[in-house]
């Protein structure tokens, strides 16, 4: 996955952009995700639905994946199973 | 990546938020979103290899800007402010150019250049007109969203080039997004030109914070529009807080309730002018920020806490530290190093180094980059013991008396603890002894005496040492500063070459 990808939900309406890739298959509400959305959306899988926030980024435990959710939806970002966190942004004062 | 991404998110969240107010025009995300979009059609039917703006701040610059990015194209907002020559010099090196504002100059200076030329109002038509039925499509390019030249004190300027994933490093890792409430107002008065003019357009679009556009910086419009568009947030350089604090002061009245916060940056700040704002404005936030061109604008701050805590201290270590431009971001690597590239330890002076995604450090000519990815900032600086920087002017602007480097701001400082002194600078001046010495030209106070050369000598040699004692003094009414409040040392050296 080369930064800049944009990749999109099988199961939800999440859309993120990928900011550091790796080989990683991604998943979203328990199906890998996709370049172009299906016509008809797959079943969310429970166990994978707690839902995306807009403007979060999302990173695995490695810190070798990172993700902008620039739509949200009702799935949970995930690699191999194991669900992605999310990436505080540092609460700095405004400076420009 | 692209740029474009934080425009379009604003306008998914918000398509009807007003994200800009501009003589007189509010426009929504969704509109500003939709020109811009349009804006690359035309850039892209163009053919062009550039976007350059000539123009003052307007509606412009944000859809030229997020335009141009779509397209893959650089954005080059160019100094109109320039002499004639500079700016034909700057206009052939962008050529063929879509080239918005002011179109009769363009073609006077670079008539050859195969410009497409666009006024203002021009570009925005076409760019509105574009918008519907807009491709949409996300051009890759050279990966460069813009190219800014620096002011190039001793040579041609460098072009300066900024790419999408530096622009959306800094933003992506100091702003959250949709984080302003709907009633915040960014007051934005910094030229196009300047890296601050572009990163404020960025990060006011990304946290949904309404932009408040002043074309071009005046204290009393200034004062107005805070007051009418009931702004929140505002970024200035010093002298144009100096130049609204003397309003204020001379009876001009403003109701400036609605301000949060004013983050400065971009020249030195004295230290009496800061003073005279904290207690002008005591519900405001003060932020300095302190950033270059090439790193895609702040790299260190000195937030509101910062402040407060320094202004109330009577601890000289802490409240020295009004005078510094804060810590470094948490998102980037700084050291400060000799002339060998060793690292040196806290209070030690050196030359800044960064290192971090925001950090460009290229130009069109070359990467100023090491091996390791670290940019020599050629700024000088040091460290203290909690981590706060102090810069100590350019690297370049070191005064070397007979093998022995002098930092300018060491001496300055000094001067600027007499009491009768309201501003210095130190130079190097030409010594046949020497090869260089000292030179230094000082503001006297109003109200004050001119204190004698004997005494300043004196001053400097018991803080200091006899090596910095300046052989050549000068008094003058003020100093020179360029419209972005940087004190322009080469004038002052070439003062002391003259006589």
């Amino acid at each position: 996955m080369k930064p800049g990808t944009k990749l999109k939900s099988a199961v939800c309406d999440t859309e993120v952009m990928v900011i550091r890739g790796s080989d990683a298959s991604v998943e979203c509400g328990g199906a890998p995700m996709v370049d172009e959305k299906p016509a008809e959306p797959g079943a969310l899988d429970d166990a994978f639905a707690e839902g995306t926030a807009m403007g979060k980024r999302y990173v695995d435990e490695a810190g070798s994946v990172e993700l902008l959710c620039v739509k949200a939806g009702k799935g949970s970002l995930a690699i191999d199973g194991v669900i992605l966190k999310t990436k505080d942004a540092k609460s700095l004062p405004s400076s420009d | 990546m692209n740029i474009f991404l934080l425009l379009q998110m604003a306008a998914d969240a918000g398509p009807d938020r007003v994200g800009l107010v501009c003589d007189g025009r509010r426009w929504t995300y969704g509109e500003l979103a939709a020109a811009a979009r349009g804006a690359a059609d035309v850039i892209t039917g163009a053919g062009c290899t550039h976007v350059a703006l000539l123009d003052e701040s307007s509606a412009a610059a944000p859809i030229a800007l997020f335009g141009a990015a779509l397209a893959g194209v650089p954005y080059v907002p160019l100094n109109y402010r320039l002499a004639d020559e500079d700016l034909g010099a700057l206009l052939a090196r962008v050529a063929p150019a879509c080239v918005i504002g002011d179109v009769a100059r363009a073609e006077r200076l670079n008539a050859d250049g195969g410009h497409k030329l666009f006024t203002r109002e021009a570009f925005l038509e076409a760019a509105e007109a574009a918008a519907e039925g807009a491709s949409g499509e996300e051009r890759e390019g050279e990966g460069i969203a813009a190219q800014i030249f620096t002011s190039g004190t001793t040579a041609a300027p460098k072009a300066a080039l900024l790419r999408h994933s530096n622009l959306l490093g800094y933003i992506l890792g100091t702003v959250d997004f949709m984080s302003a409430d709907e009633d915040d107002a960014q007051l934005v008065c910094v030229p196009p030109y300047h890296i601050a003019g572009i990163s404020a357009l960025m990060s006011s679009i990304y946290s949904m914070r309404r932009i408040v556009m002043l074309p071009a910086f005046e204290p009393d419009e200034w004062l107005r529009l805070a007051a009418d568009e009931k702004v929140s947030n505002a970024f200035v350089v010093p002298t144009m807080l100096a130049r609204i604090i003397e309003r204020m002061e001379a009876g001009v009245e403003a109701d400036l309730s609605s301000l949060q916060s004013i983050a400065y940056g971009g020249g030195r700040m004295p230290p009496e002018l800061i003073e005279r704002a904290l207690a002008l404005f005591p519900e405001t936030n003060f932020t300095n920020a302190y950033g270059l061109t090439e790193t895609s604008s702040t790299i260190a701050l000195l937030g509101p806490e910062d402040h407060r805590t320094a202004f109330a201290s009577s601890d000289p270590a802490v409240r020295a530290r009004l005078g510094s431009v804060g810590r470094p971001l948490p998102t980037i690597e700084l050291e400060i190093r000799d002339e060998d590239g060793k690292v040196l330890p806290a209070g030690e002076r050196g030359e800044i180094y960064v290192r971090g995604e925001q950090v460009s450090g290229e130009y069109r000519e070359r990467s100023a980059l090491d091996a390791e990815g670290w940019f020599p900032t050629r700024d000088a600086g040091w460290l203290d013991a909690d981590g706060y920087l102090f810069l100590a002017g350019r690297a370049d602007d070191v005064i070397v008396r007979g093998g022995e480097n002098i930092s300018p701001g060491e001496i300055e400082d000094v001067l600027d603890s007499h009491p009768a002194i309201a501003e210095s600078v130190a130079v190097g001046v030409p010594s046949v002894e020497w090869g260089e010495a000292v030179g230094i030209a000082v503001v006297i106070r109003p109200g004050h005496e001119r204190p004698s050369d004997d005494e300043l000598k004196a001053l400097i040699k018991d803080r200091l040492r006899s090596s910095r004692v300046p052989e050549r003094i000068a008094v003058v009414d003020e100093l020179p500063y360029n419209e972005m409040g940087k004190l322009l040392r080469r004038q002052v050296r070439a003062m002391f070459q003259d006589s």
